[in-house]
């Protein structure tokens, strides 16, 4: 247990801050510099530092596969289901206009719902590969 | 008011369809979404076709973006036979699925795989129905990538360096495609289809326009298999479990085909493609070259799939010859071969997944006297056959006979006498295989009762093998579509 102790120390201080930041780069993509993908990046790299530092093993307990694939099926069902919304609101597909009274309001949460589905999909997508690859075995 | 959204809808059910399946746990529940959702996406194809042929072009502003800034979705009268035919064989290889794949994937493979194949029918769908150049790239890598699982899937391991062989050419080609359509939004400052046709007239002179025109060329030859870009298909089409294979060879390339036409009529303009540029004389070499090439190469095959592999890049050259004459007969020859060689292939890949069924093998030994034991199979495999072949009152005949026509008319009979000696060598392959399975005895080792396969793979083989027949005595739909067809496509878009 006392291996790497102070790999462990900083992982565990480290990763509450990588998770914060990348839901600040996802809620923060319509302001500034960010945005679903970056997030969703961001979000798994926090994964990836907890795997490489307490072991692939801990990890999966963390994120079981069985999940990871139910969320990258999730998101995409969260960017399609924007346009079908939008659909069943009178608009043609992925029309956010609809949304709201305001056409830039109602863009407003469009873009905020597609980028949440970019951003799910995309974490559990880079999660699913690192455990596909740290679980191959030979 | 739901029909306005038709064109979305095309694409947008079995795209979301996808992920529901990924996530169902049993491989039935998933095969079950995928067909239902297959056959919905086939009469949706059919309802926009009707309303194109009846009430002409039907636009559709994604997100309600006007037209030349938003990506917009067009059929006309060029694509939306297309989007039947890509729609008809998805629909109708769906029943087979389950016996195809129950028994070639481990049942946790299973959801993924269908996913995947309704993945790709989205790819393929959306390539055909977009009329977005960059819109059209995201959606050939959609179906290019699920294009690469499907084949990966196959039984033997055999299948992995196939996908992998298939994945880097196919990359190449959307590579080559994507650095095309980067060169055309730099020169015209717009990815719109009928906005590019407008604005490219004023740089046909410029090299960069040239460039962009030779990649797009090359890119898409590489992902429908032009002769001699063709080198991924063979192991692919060989090592893809059977019913995939099915479905590739009969959406798949059409859908290049249609891509190719698309750019260089279209886009491009007749003229700039075959004045300018000098398409004609390149497609016609490379198409006779794949014609007897790919022939004679389906002749010494002995894997059967191998054989049906090698004998599509000689129909892939026969499509490519009719678009190199650039007149009405010779698209028309290619537009209806694109349906025909979409059901014959089709056919003959499903009647060697009902051979595979029961055999457990795809070889030619295993055909031996199979005429007798799966009369009903091997009845398909001949009236396919024999319209591969080109013979009279199969729809083989009626492309041949408009490809003839085009060579005569525009006094090329040497190209016609290829198309014919062509036409020979597949006889010699496909009598091959008609002389084994009826007139010679079984194979020794072979289980002594060989039933007629399952009904599910069965209908759906003699109703794509009755096609065939059907549309080769009853010429008016596909003809007239395709002549419709072809005289857009030299007006350019109107």
């Amino acid at each position: 247990m006392s291996e790497h102790l102070v790999l462990r120390v900083v992982a565990k201080l480290l990763i509450p801050f990588i998770l914060l930041f990348a839901l600040y780069v996802q809620t923060h993509g319509d302001f500034g510099p960010g945005g679903g993908f970056q997030a969703g990046v961001i979000f798994a790299s926090a994964f990836f530092l907890y795997g490489l530092i307490f072991g692939v093993e801990n990890a999966r307990r963390v994120v079981p596969p069985v999940v990871v694939r139910g969320l990258v099926a999730l998101g995409v069902l969260i960017f399609g289901g924007t346009g079908v919304a939008a659909m069943l609101m009178d608009g043609n597909y992925l029309e956010y206009a609809v949304f709201a009274e305001d056409p830039a309001a109602g863009n407003h949460i469009g873009i905020w719902l597609v980028e949440l589905g970019v951003g799910v999909t995309v974490s559990a997508a880079m999660i699913a590969i690192f455990l596909s690859f740290t679980g191959r075995q030979g | 008011m739901i029909t306005a959204h038709l064109p979305a809808l095309q694409v947008v059910i079995p795209l979301l369809s996808a992920p529901v399946c990924a996530v169902l746990g049993r491989g039935v529940f998933a095969w079950v979404v995928t067909m239902v959702v297959a056959w919905v996406a086939f009469f949706i194809a059919a309802a926009l076709l009707f309303e194109v042929v009846t009430n002409g072009p039907v636009s559709y502003e994604m997100g309600g973006w006007a037209a030349p800034w938003g990506i917009e979705y067009r059929i006309d009268r060029l694509n939306g036979p297309v989007l039947v035919i890509v729609a008809a064989i998805g629909a109708l290889v769906t029943p087979c699925l389950r016996y195809n794949i129950a028994r070639e994937l481990a049942p946790e493979q299973q959801p993924l795989f269908y996913a995947a194949f309704l993945l790709a029918l989205t790819g393929l769908l959306g390539i055909t129905i977009t009329g977005d150049a960059f819109n059209l790239y995201v959606f050939l890598e959609i179906a290019s990538l699920a294009s690469y699982t499907l084949v990966a899937l196959g039984k033997t391991r055999r299948a992995l360096p196939a996908a992998f062989q298939y994945l880097v050419l196919g990359t190449i080609g959307a590579t080559f495609m994507l650095i095309g359509i980067g060169l055309l939004y730099m020169m015209t400052g717009t990815l719109n289809m009928v906005d590019l046709a407008e604005r490219l007239p004023a740089v046909h002179e410029l090299r960069m326009t040239r460039a962009a025109f030779a990649f797009i060329v090359v890119g898409a030859g590489l992902k429908l298999a032009l002769f001699p870009l063709h080198l991924w298909m063979p192991n692919a089409y060989t090592y893809a479990p059977s019913v995939v294979s099915a479905f590739l060879a009969g959406t798949a390339t059409k859908v290049g085909i249609y891509m190719l036409a698309r750019f260089v009529f279209t886009v491009f303009g007749a003229d700039f493609s075959f004045n300018i540029m000098p398409l004609g004389e390149l497609l016609m070499i490379f198409a006779l070259a794949g014609i007897l090439v790919g022939s004679l190469v389906a002749i010494f095959q002995t894997n059967m799939k191998r054989m049906l592999a090698y004998s599509s890049v000689a129909q892939i050259g026969y499509m490519a010859l009719g678009m190199s004459f650039a007149n009405v007969n010779g698209l028309v020859a290619t537009l209806v071969h694109m349906f025909n060689h979409a059901a014959m292939k089709g056919t003959l890949f499903l009647v060697l997944a009902c051979v595979a069924y029961r055999i457990g093998a795809s070889n030619l030994k295993a055909m031996r006297g199979l005429g007798r034991r799966m009369p009903f199979t091997m009845a398909a495999f001949v009236a396919a056959g024999f319209s591969l072949v080109g013979l009279p009152l199969t729809v083989g005949f009626v492309s041949k006979w408009y490809l003839l026509v085009a060579a005569i008319e525009s006094g090329r009979w040497p190209v016609a006498v290829l198309v014919l000696v062509g036409s020979l060598l597949a006889f010699v392959y496909i009598w091959r295989v008609i002389e084994v399975a009826y007139f010679r005895e079984p194979h020794p080792d072979a289980p002594e009762v060989i039933r007629e396969a399952p009904l599910a793979l069965l209908i759906p083989t003699l109703v794509l093998a009755s096609a065939t027949i059907y549309f080769g005595i009853d010429t008016d739909l596909t003809v007239g579509v395709a002549r419709v067809a072809a005289l857009t496509l030299l007006g350019g878009y109107q």
